[in-house]
């Protein structure tokens, strides 16, 4: 069937994503003739205020970035101030630092997993529907979701916004017994976890590959959360410092996010697809073989089946967690002094969701002169347009209806972070349907 | 009473300028989740569901401060919509840290932050709801306590007043047996004008409160700031310390507007 006229697909407000965004893709016959991810999530100016503060208040202030991945920000913050002032950490700090992480992607990843991204393949509302058909798997999630942020209760204080990360360390650090008090429930997760990607790899995905540049850090050591270098499935090698040379953020009309891209190539896919393509190797082998079973093979180029790499993940989180609880000794200081001084610093995290890169700039009384902090979702958010241009190609003989909740359902599949990308998203699919 | 028969009560969560953590907040609550579900009809919460039922809303959960027009157009009709409305967090309840930029100007933060100005709108300040609506409840926190939250929606469906306290952080401190961090290690902490709700976290912490809850009832800020200025701080680190998550809450913004004065 041939498929005539001019029709809309619109969402005004992108549901199960964090932040205010919306979905417009417009269809000519069988063409698409426009994607737009429309990101109307008010501009807060973090870069312009944090001028003038002091670098102990960074963690703190852009945590508020985003209260989904507040760890992203605050490592990416001390991580970045701590190569501007040069200050080396207690390897048990840098330990705990990962434990620290572990929490967030588990408590992210599953409430992503389960409560923001399952009802889409399962044909539900949203989770509380989807409870009243699969109550123990919904119970099971928020057990797991739990046990994350638990963790993060711990080393942070508390789940949402912690207080505790600083430059130089932690204000506060936990005892050997709080650490290893997390032991059962951390074992009882992993075994959740083993049974998250089995659960997730029996679900549906739509038949759509795509040619993507994979942008991820990389450790000769471990799979990476705050150190590495910044590699690509096409020849990037990078360290953070450079990471401005070689990235660019354009800021296009119908979005108060700035778009990136890799110069002189386009658009790139940074979080969970990339970080397991390009880390494979690196994941412990529990969650290797727990990926293979799943039939997950290096390189995984459907975007849909991030729902299953994001369980490998907390698979992952959970033995690492595991590791560092057994190695953790307390540090002898929970954080080394840090003086003012003049610097300049960047770093690049793996938040849940991608590569969170921060620069800043020092004087000599510690304030900061200049900032920038690019998120994952602008990252992301060209990709997630080229994807919708090639995938709703695909549904022009679908029911609008049909085709607006399986567009959403990939702009789900990134787990976009609007709140933090604004400096983000709107879809909206028009269409007049076949003689009008 | 039959309650078989009676319909659920209808919330709705809309956000504004923010993080989300607040609206968060109740999808962290996992113990609470599905039980605050069966009790009421979640009938608008884009952050959690795609089913978005239109008003009228026995209660409104508003996260976010007003800092674009169509905004402080919008915060009219939410009202117009919910029975009760409830301001969640910071933001919601004192404009948020965005509202830094009530004492800068604006255009120079947007052209610091995007390359094309021009595609940017927003008004020139940050401000909490009750600056443009009749706000029932204001729930403070940087991020606002989950259980208070639970207990808050408890009260206004029985129609009881919420336990939530006004009290400083202090209170939490001596509740907890912590030893006072300012009078033992000289650490400048906002605890004795702060309102409590943390569980005073951050002296806990081996920390000074740095003031998510915002101004306690009746704050005596001038004597705070000359205690900051016992332990050494300069003016420009108290007004700092007043200007954070809840800078624009008036109490906080007067006693950093007074350290930018001396």
């Amino acid at each position: 069937m041939t498929v005539h006229g001019t029709r809309t697909i619109r969402v005004d407000t992108l549901a199960r994503v964090e932040g205010e965004g919306s979905l417009y893709i417009k269809l000519v016959g069988e063409r698409v003739a426009d994607v737009k991810l429309k990101i109307y999530e008010p501009p807060r100016f973090f870069e312009a205020f944090l001028r003038g503060r002091h670098f102990s208040e960074v963690a703190d202030i852009t945590a508020r970035i985003c209260g989904i991945c507040p760890i992203a920000y605050q490592m990416s913050a001390i991580h970045a101030i701590e190569r501007a002032l040069g200050v080396r950490i207690d390897p048990r700090v840098r330990l705990l630092r990962r434990l620290f992480y572990c929490g967030e992607w588990i408590e992210s990843h599953t409430l992503h997993v389960y409560m923001l991204h399952a009802p889409d393949f399962l044909g539900y509302q949203d989770v509380i529907a989807m409870a009243g058909d699969h109550r123990a798997v919904v119970e099971k999630a928020l057990r797991l979701k739990k046990i994350g942020n638990r963790i993060v209760q711990l080393l942070g204080g508390r789940e949402i916004h912690p207080i505790s990360a600083a430059v130089g360390g932690f204000y506060k650090t936990p005892t050997k017994q709080q650490v290893r008090d997390l032991v059962p429930d951390l074992e009882w997760a992993l075994e959740a976890s083993l049974e998250t990607v089995r659960w997730t790899a029996g679900l549906k995905f739509p038949d759509f590959e795509q040619d993507y540049e994979f942008v991820a850090l990389r450790h000769p050591d471990e799979y990476p959360f705050n150190e590495g270098r910044l590699v690509s499935n096409r020849g990037l090698d990078i360290d953070a410092a450079e990471y401005e040379d070689h990235f660019a953020e354009l800021h296009v009309k119908h979005s108060n996010a700035l778009h990136s891209v890799v110069r002189g190539r386009g658009s790139y896919l940074v979080g969970p697809l990339a970080r397991f393509n390009l880390n494979f190797d690196k994941l412990p082998e529990v969650a290797r073989q727990a990926a293979v079973d799943a039939g997950l093979q290096p390189p995984v180029k459907n975007i849909f089946r991030s729902i299953v790499v994001r369980a490998v993940e907390i698979v992952f989180a959970c033995v690492e967690a595991l590791r560092v609880i057994r190695e953790y000794e307390p540090p002898a200081a929970p954080r080394v002094e840090v003086p003012n001084r003049i610097g300049v610093g960047q770093a690049i995290t793996e938040a849940p969701r991608g590569i969170l890169y921060h620069r800043y700039a020092l004087d000599e009384n510690g304030l900061i002169v200049t900032a920038k902090i690019v998120p994952p979702t602008s990252q992301n958010q060209k990709r997630i347009e080229d994807d919708l241009r090639e995938y709703a190609a695909q549904l022009v003989a679908w029911p609008l209806e049909e085709a607006t909740w399986k567009c959403e359902q990939a702009v789900r599949s990134y787990d976009p972070c609007i709140s933090c990308a604004t400096h983000f998203l709107k879809l909206v699919v028009e269409r007049e349907d076949a003689g009008n | 009473m039959s309650s078989k028969s009676k319909p659920k009560p209808k919330i709705g969560v809309f956000k504004f300028a923010s993080c989300d953590g607040c609206q968060l907040s109740l999808l962290d609550a996992e113990d609470e989740l599905l039980g605050v579900a069966g009790a009421v009809e979640i009938a608008y919460f884009p952050e959690a569901t795609r089913a978005m039922s239109k008003g009228p809303y026995d209660i409104g959960l508003v996260e976010g401060s007003i800092t674009t027009y169509q905004d402080a157009q919008r915060i009219q009709e939410v009202r117009r919509q919910c029975k009760t409305l409830i301001t969640i967090g910071a933001c919601a309840t004192a404009g948020g840290i965005q509202a830094l930029r009530n004492w800068k100007d604006v255009d120079e933060f947007i052209r610091v932050v995007y390359a094309t100005p021009q595609f940017i709108s927003t008004l020139k300040l940050s401000t909490p709801i009750a600056e443009h609506v009749p706000v029932d409840f204001e729930l403070r926190g940087c991020p606002i306590n989950k259980y208070q939250l639970i207990e808050l929606i408890t009260a206004t469906l029985a129609g009881r007043k919420p336990n939530v306290p006004s009290y400083s952080v202090c209170i939490e401190c001596k509740r907890k047996s912590n030893v006072c961090i300012t009078v033992a290690k000289g650490v400048p902490c906002l605890g004795p004008v702060t309102q409590a709700g943390c569980g005073a976290l951050c002296p806990s912490y081996d920390r000074g409160c740095y003031g998510c809850y915002g101004p306690m009832e009746t704050p005596n800020t001038a004597s705070m700031t000359s205690q900051f200025r016992i332990l050494g701080q300069a003016d420009s680190q108290v007004a700092r310390a007043f200007r954070g998550f809840n800078a624009w809450a008036w109490q906080f913004r007067k006693a950093s507007e007074e350290c930018e004065r001396t």
